[in-house]
């Protein structure tokens, strides 16, 4: 009896294995993800100001931030910035209401597929950004450019997310919605597409990543305001700082758009077990 | 091959000659059927032998190639899964095709009948499996349809868990009288709900059975596992 005792007891403790590596917290963990940018920036205003970086290659972050100030008071920062958001805004809306449509039509009706979806897989195939010479042909370098431009780039990836969102709709549930008497607007209103839902996010997603790509590519080109026009008209005069600037407020907007789509997202999928705040 | 309202009072259910195919195999073959109003018809038979193709044939979800089935108005169905929406709560997969201005009150009465009236505005990713099934019988009966079609239903659920929905759907059908027909394995669930079981075999009903009081339960049992093909002769004895 003793002994079985014994037995369990020598069987149930163990000396804890001391770590040969050194533990992190979670939260020093972050702190150390958030040093190195912050050094690195650091680094560069040090070299910056003191004459290792000439000035008119890479602008100390200080100047950088100073121009920001100056051309948000002087007002020139929100009218090109305001300009370049409502031409992504048309070109989003034109371009995603063109793809979202189609991808509608064609997840739906497969007489449409056939007269669609090969010619669109085609026009897909050309890298959209190679049309530029042809789009300056036909529209010039004014708006219609740009917009066509954003709207392009953004309509390819809303269509196939979205035909490819109907496809993968359970037909179980579809069966359902015909057992209980939907009508086909009432079917695809309220199977069909909550269905689709997730990949048609994940496309708009995608796409807004494309109208932000397209909006610099086409506002480098021939743009009397907008924020690529504040760039190259800032190379002229060797002003790195604005050029620093527009490529900032570039990169913070995608940042934004992307937070954007994850919050629609969260709203849209909230019944979804891996988007939706859990209950 | 046609598919009416019945003008029965007497029948909800008429299918006389029922013909069913893919392709060249035949599945059900001049098969004629009555379901009286309000009466509990269990449909079993070995697998491929036919009898979810009946169902979804009364269910008006596949086409016929001959005869004719008259159904009530436009029977309800419940499914061995659940298939309820993920992206709309309880009440409003209740409540799916249903055209009511009170349909959330409809669907509080409902879900109160199957013990979930709580849950209105809760998900169906929170249920569990016997849960979801109870709101699929909700969702079948707040259409107040005179055709109830059960497609292995329980199948999925644990034993425990089917032995709860037999007792809850034998109330729900005592209380609104639709005509039923359950499609089933399980001798046992045919013989607890039914007022008629029908025995298919290669696509035609081919024995009928009803329980009664003056046949012992393990009788009908044996009865029907030999029609089924698979009693022993000591269990027939």
């Amino acid at each position: 009896m003793s002994s079985t005792l014994q037995i369990v007891a020598e069987g149930t403790s163990y000396a804890p294995v001391p770590s040969a590596r050194i533990r992190l917290g979670k939260n020093a963990l972050l702190l150390i993800s958030w040093l190195v940018p912050a050094a690195l920036l650091v680094l560069w205003e040090v070299l910056a100001r003191f004459g290792s970086i000439e000035p008119h290659v890479m602008p100390a972050p200080s100047k950088v931030l100073a121009t920001a100030y100056n051309l948000t008071v002087s007002g020139t920062l929100l009218h090109d910035l305001s300009v370049s958001l409502l031409r992504a805004a048309i070109g989003f809306a034109i371009g995603g209401g063109i793809g979202f449509a189609l991808g509608i039509l064609v997840g739906l009706s497969r007489l449409a597929e056939a007269v669609v979806d090969r010619t669109v897989q085609m026009v897909r195939a050309i890298p959209f950004l190679a049309l530029l010479p042809l789009v300056i042909v036909w529209f010039g370098v004014g708006e219609a450019q740009k917009i066509f431009l954003v709207a392009l780039g953004v309509a390819f990836p809303i269509y196939i997310n979205t035909t490819l969102g109907i496809r993968q709709v359970d037909p179980k549930l579809i069966e359902l919605g015909r057992v209980q008497g939907l009508g086909t607007w009432e079917l695809i209103r309220r199977i069909i597409l909550p269905g689709a839902m997730p990949s048609i996010l994940t496309g708009v997603r995608f796409s807004l990543a494309t109208a932000w790509l397209a909006l610099v590519v086409a506002e480098t080109i021939g743009a009397q305001a907008g924020l690529g026009f504040l760039a190259m008209d800032a190379r002229e005069f060797l002003r790195t700082d604005i050029i620093v600037l527009a490529i900032v407020i570039y990169a913070l907007i995608g940042v934004g758009a992307d937070s954007l789509a994850r919050l629609l997202e969260r709203r849209l999928l909230k019944w979804h077990p891996n988007y939706g705040a859990r209950p | 091959m046609s598919r009416q309202p019945s003008a029965f009072h007497k029948s909800a259910v008429v299918v006389s000659n029922l013909r069913r195919a893919y392709g060249d195999r035949i599945v059900i073959d001049r098969l004629n059927l009555r379901i009286g109003e309000g009466e509990f018809v269990a449909l079993l038979g070995e697998s491929g032998c036919g009898k979810t193709t009946l169902l979804r044939a009364l269910a008006g979800l596949d086409p016929i190639q001959g005869g004719s089935v008259e159904v009530p108005g436009r029977p309800a169905v419940v499914f061995q899964e659940h298939r309820l929406l993920p992206w709309d709560t309880l009440w409003r997969n209740v409540t799916l095709g249903l055209r009511a201005a009170d349909a959330r009150e409809r669907a509080a009465a409902a879900l109160g009948e199957v013990g979930l009236g709580d849950r209105l505005d809760d998900w169906p990713r929170n249920l569990s499996g016997g849960q979801a099934q109870r709101v699929a019988l909700a969702r079948a009966l707040v259409q107040e349809p005179k055709l109830l079609l059960l497609d292995e239903p329980f199948a999925a659920l644990d034993a425990l868990t089917r032995i709860r929905m037999h007792g809850l759907v034998k109330d729900l059908v005592a209380r609104h009288h639709p005509g039923a027909l359950l499609v089933t394995h399980d001798v046992d669930e045919a013989i607890r709900l039914a007022d008629r079981i029908l025995v298919m075999r290669k696509g035609v009903i081919a024995d009928e059975h009803r329980p009664s009081a003056e046949k012992d339960a393990s009788v009908l049992r044996a009865d029907l596992l030999r029609a089924l093909g698979v009693g022993s002769e000591r269990e027939a004895a």
